[in-house]
């Protein structure tokens, strides 16, 4: 695509975000993208507007309101019913082109992660996935003789490669930047109970074509018992445990940061455990987000199955095992003690989050 | 002579190390400890064709050479010496005596089923009092009617058993050779489940123990005129002509063995620390480390270099390989043997535990030195060359 | 029925990812394989063709050496090989990569074109529905199940919650999952026949109605600002806390900082 001249470009302006909404509930990551658009409206000196796209949705403008959202603009239609790419690409494509504007956020989620590269295919723009870090600056980023710096310009940090490199991506010469951008991330802002939102109707019309696909069926139902090499957290134990019983303590942490269970040889081999949860040279080798090594000594041969997770926090008593050594956040103490703790800790954390 | 592997082959390789990794090695451990036969695998490998590679596609096979075969058995071997031995008695024991020497309606009737896996082969030739000494063979054939009658018992069967398929080696009279009287040796096909044709009792082994390794006893076993293969009176060529063969899948395994053992212990000795570092910074094992990977990769050329002969045999029926193949086995197969003991030592105490895998290799290796012809046969026949 | 699945190689990171000394990524390092999503696609696409003699051709874009990955697709059992290469097209992002690909798929027969959902190198999972956008079909992405029922296809649609079983007609596009289904070995006679395959190359020139403004570098509106491989972390913090309160306390402050909570 050519880049837009500088006329067209001048007329894209705020901030918006997707306000995704599943079964008419508003879901999280909506507000953690008002907060963060907030955040980036503010440096540009201009507002955050939600866009709320479904059937009978007005009901939910207020929520979207009291947590940041400056304006709504919401496309409610009947066969906005359900999540479907086109009815919704269409709603969110013919948004931009209407109300033009200059940063469009889309969450990272099993839904954006559809609608953001077909609308921003549609509205002929550039999309950066799953971004982490958002931020208004110049591009680039220090002046170069041949080119000119453009500033206000949105800088999408993303990892790649399975989180090993990480790049800052800009969109200069096209708008709206798009950036999807990853859950659990962004800070949502304090619910102001009572704020109201400029609200805006909008329906661009919906004619079913080739692309509106039939839903045969909508299960909600997800369960599975999962390889503890998928796990994004995993909390293990090793023989500092215990005992069997015990492990329960490990199961709670486990709960409430939607993690799973994992353990070293030494509790495989006391049957604590089957095998299919053995970290290690002889067991699996995991790379979870965070890893917790409670009650794990640290033997090189466990080492080498977890030495790769992204963060590490070791729990043991003893102030010289070897876990110490890989682990980012290392806590001397007793785990019988630490562990019940950090759990309700952890849970009153989340709730009031 | 160019060194450098084709295109096809390192396809080929990676396939089988894929399949190995995926497949074969989480159950390496289990079929060890259990003596189990790994009939999951052995299906597994019938699908993706690992059963008929040096067979003609027209037969029902992948339309390979031998070496693709070798590889495949190495890198099997790499992971489970088990497995590896597995297919290559199939391959080389059955389906090639059947391709060389069967007749038309032989190879229509056996091969595809053979090279597709739906079947799988054997062979039996050694015997209580006889192994590769022709002339020590009891188990007799006699020409009766339309049919042969079979008598007598063959031991240390691979594949026994298990396997569908039986090439069995008899003798059917006697004859006169330079004025002394010779047992007149034949080949045959047997079917399992022919009336008369039963197993005997199941091997102990100390390694290769998922191996299914059987005594096959003939009481007035009845099979039909046909089943003979090739010629009457030239089993014993049959028989030395397929062992050849077999020597260089038995070479490949026993290769395979060494490479997996070697792996195993660099990636142990990188992390094992003593002393406050590594144990691979210590120049013992460095130098033993150096000296293991160069006797493994002189085994692999003999190896290659043999399976490439046995090519050219297949292509020109003249080329000889019985001196290549002998080589490429009595090396390999001690070369295993070394490599894996020195593996356990580096492992220390670990490697003297069934939960680490170069124990394992390391009885597994054993047999290669023995099976197929021992050490002493291979250099029989090498110097037997030498001095003709 | 013709399928067309587009594929991509990306550098292995399942063995764990290799480093430099000075903590960058060593991609020389990492073996080419082929993208795990597509690979199940691919797997999708051949049940087809074992099911209902469906014709499956398998296309990727990239350097020559890219070329690799349609042979492995051939030994799995694909009938037909396409690489678009081309100097021009280089440093493409994900909009000037999905124009090239709809560009060259114009030039091609399908009733069905299956990506993977994302690739393990660039996770962004766009170019699938930017494809589908560009040619104006129906999009069904992150497909754990595809089954074939007369002119249409019925998927199973994973979500965060669950999953939507939709129906959508053909010709559409779909984007696989690796949970999909367990993608199939080569079989050594496959990659014998697939050495000696034919794969035809796509230029420039090949492509169907597509703008240079659209392709390569200059055609890709994303640029990077900056880049960097994430240098391995070193020696972490150990603390001897006075109480288990100061010990949650600390693990819960971190957990907040890296975003865990």
């Amino acid at each position: 695509m050519g880049a837009m001249n500088a006329e067209d470009m001048a007329q894209y302006k705020g901030v918006f975000v997707f306000a995704q909404q599943v079964d008419n509930k508003v879901s999280g990551i909506s507000f953690e993208l008002i907060g963060e658009g907030k955040r980036l409206a503010e440096k540009l000196d201009t507002d955050v507007t939600a866009v709320l796209i479904g059937s009978e949705v007005s009901g939910l403008v207020d929520e979207l309101a009291e947590y940041g959202a400056d304006k709504v603009i919401v496309v409610d239609d009947p066969e906005l019913k359900d999540y479907r790419t086109e009815p919704y690409a269409h709603a969110l494509a013919s948004v931009i082109n209407e109300y033009k504007p200059e940063i469009m956020l889309v969450g990272a989620t099993a839904i954006g992660r559809d609608l953001g590269p077909t609308v921003s295919a549609r509205v002929a723009t550039g999309l950066t996935a799953d971004c982490t870090l958002l931020e208004i600056g110049d591009f680039p980023l220090v002046a170069l003789p041949n080119q000119v710096q453009k500033h206000n310009q949105l800088l999408m940090t993303r990892p790649a490669f399975g989180g090993n490199t990480i790049a800052t991506i800009a969109c200069p010469d096209n708008r709206p930047q798009m950036a999807t951008v990853r859950p659990g991330v962004m800070q949502k802002l304090d619910r102001v109970a009572g704020k109201k939102a400029e609200v805006i109707n909008y329906n661009p019309g919906f004619t079913p074509n080739n692309k509106y696909v039939e839903i045969l069926e909508i299960s909600k139902a997800v369960s599975d018992i999962k390889d503890i090499m998928d796990a994004k957290i995993l909390v293990s134990g090793g023989r500092g445990v215990g005992s069997a019983e015990n492990f329960k303590l490990l199961d709670d942490l486990a709960e409430v940061l939607g993690g799973q269970v994992s353990c070293s040889r030494a509790v495989v081999d006391s049957g604590w455990k089957p095998k299919e949860l053995q970290v290690g040279q002889t067991g699996k080798t995991v790379r979870p987000n965070v890893y917790f090594a409670i009650g794990i000594s640290g033997a090189i041969q466990h080492v080498a199955g977890m030495e790769e997770s992204d963060i590490i926090v070791a729990i043991n008593k003893d102030e010289d095992a070897p876990i110490f050594d890989v682990a980012d956040y290392g806590v001397v103490g007793d785990l019988n003690k630490i562990v019940p703790a950090l759990t309700e800790a952890i849970k009153a954390q989340l709730a009031n989050k | 002579m160019d060194f450098t592997l084709d295109k096809k082959y390192e396809m080929a390789q990676n396939l089988f190390r894929e399949f190995a990794q995926n497949e074969v090695k989480p159950l390496a451990q289990e079929i060890d400890e259990q003596h189990r036969f790994p009939r999951e695998t052995v299906d597994k490998m019938a699908k993706y064709g690992f059963l008929g590679i040096p067979v003609a596609k027209e037969d029902g096979g992948q339309g390979c050479d031998p070496l693709t075969y070798v590889m495949c058995v190495e890198e099997l071997s790499k992971v489970c010496g088990t497995t590896g031995v597995i297919v290559s008695a199939h391959t080389s024991l059955c389906v090639d005596p059947i391709q060389t020497f069967g007749t038309p309606a032989q190879k229509a009737k056996y091969l595809p089923d053979l090279a597709s896996g739906k079947k799988l082969g054997a062979f039996g030739l050694t015997e209580p009092g006889a192994g590769t000494d022709a002339q020590g063979q009891q188990t007799k054939a006699v020409l009766d009617g339309d049919e042969w009658v079979l008598n007598g018992s063959k031991c240390f069967i691979t594949n026994g058993k298990e396997a569908d398929v039986y090439i069995i080696i008899a003798v059917t009279g006697v004859v006169e050779k330079r004025g002394r009287k010779q047992k007149e040796i034949s080949a045959f096909i047997v079917d399992k489940g022919t009336p008369g044709f039963t197993f005997g009792t199941k091997e102990n082994k100390m390694g290769i123990c998922g191996s299914s390794t059987y005594e096959l006893i003939f009481t007035d076993c009845r099979i039909p005129k046909d089943a003979l293969l090739g010629q009457k009176g030239k089993g014993f060529g049959i028989a030395m002509h397929t062992l050849d063969g077999g020597r260089i899948g038995i070479a490949a395994q026993a290769l395979g063995i060494a490479e997996g053992a070697l792996d195993t212990t660099i990636a142990y000795v990188k992390e094992r620390k003593q002393f406050g570092r590594s144990i691979a910074q210590f120049q013992n094992t460095q130098f033993v480390l150096a000296d293991l990977a160069t006797k493994v990769e002189a085994a692999k050329l003999l190896v290659y270099k043999a399976a490439k002969k046995k090519e050219q045999y297949q292509a020109d029926h003249k080329t000889s390989y019985s001196v290549e193949a002998a080589m490429a086995k009595l090396c390999a197969a001690e070369v295993a043997m070394e490599v894996t003991t020195k593996c356990v030592q580096l492992h220390g105490g670990y490697g003297y535990i069934k939960e680490y895998d170069v124990e394992r290799m390391m009885r597994d290796a054993k047999i290669t030195e023995i099976y197929e012809g021992t050490s002493e046969v291979q250099r029989m026949v090498i110097s037997a060359n030498l001095l003709k | 029925m013709k399928v067309i699945v587009c594929i991509k190689q990306v550098p292995d990171t399942k063995g764990g990812v290799q480093f430099n000394p000075d903590g960058t990524l060593n991609r020389g390092a990492m073996l080419s394989i082929m993208n795990p999503d597509d690979k199940a696609g691919l797997e999708a696409a051949l049940r087809l063709k074992d099911e209902y003699g469906a014709e499956v051709t398998v296309l990727t874009m990239g350097l020559p050496k890219a070329a690799d990955v349609l042979q492995e697709a051939i030994a799995m059992g694909a009938d037909k090989g396409v690489l678009v290469t081309d100097r021009v097209l280089g440093g493409a992002d994900t909009w000037a990569t999905s124009t090239t690909i709809a560009g060259a798929l114009r030039k091609l027969e399908y009733d069905l074109i299956i990506t993977g959902r994302q690739a393990i190198d660039g996770d962004t999972a766009q170019v699938g529905p930017q494809i589908a956008e560009h040619l104006g079909l129906p999009v069904i992405s992150y497909a754990q199940e595809i089954k074939v029922d007369g002119d249409s296809v019925i998927v199973k649609r994973q979500y965060d919650d669950g999953y939507h079983m939709l129906k959508a007609k053909m010709p559409c596009l779909i984007t696989a999952l690796s949970e999909l289904n367990e993608p199939r070995y080569m079989t050594p006679g496959g990659i014998f026949d697939a050495v000696n395959a034919e794969i035809t190359t796509f230029g420039r020139a090949d492509l169907v109605d597509v703008d240079d403004s659209n392709i390569g570098l200059k055609g890709s509106p994303t640029k990077i600002a900056k880049a960097s491989d994430k240098v391995r972390k070193g020696a972490g913090e150990k603390v001897v806390p006075d109480s288990p309160e100061d010990a949650v306390n600390y693990i819960v402050g971190k957990l907040c900082e890296k975003h865990v909570i």
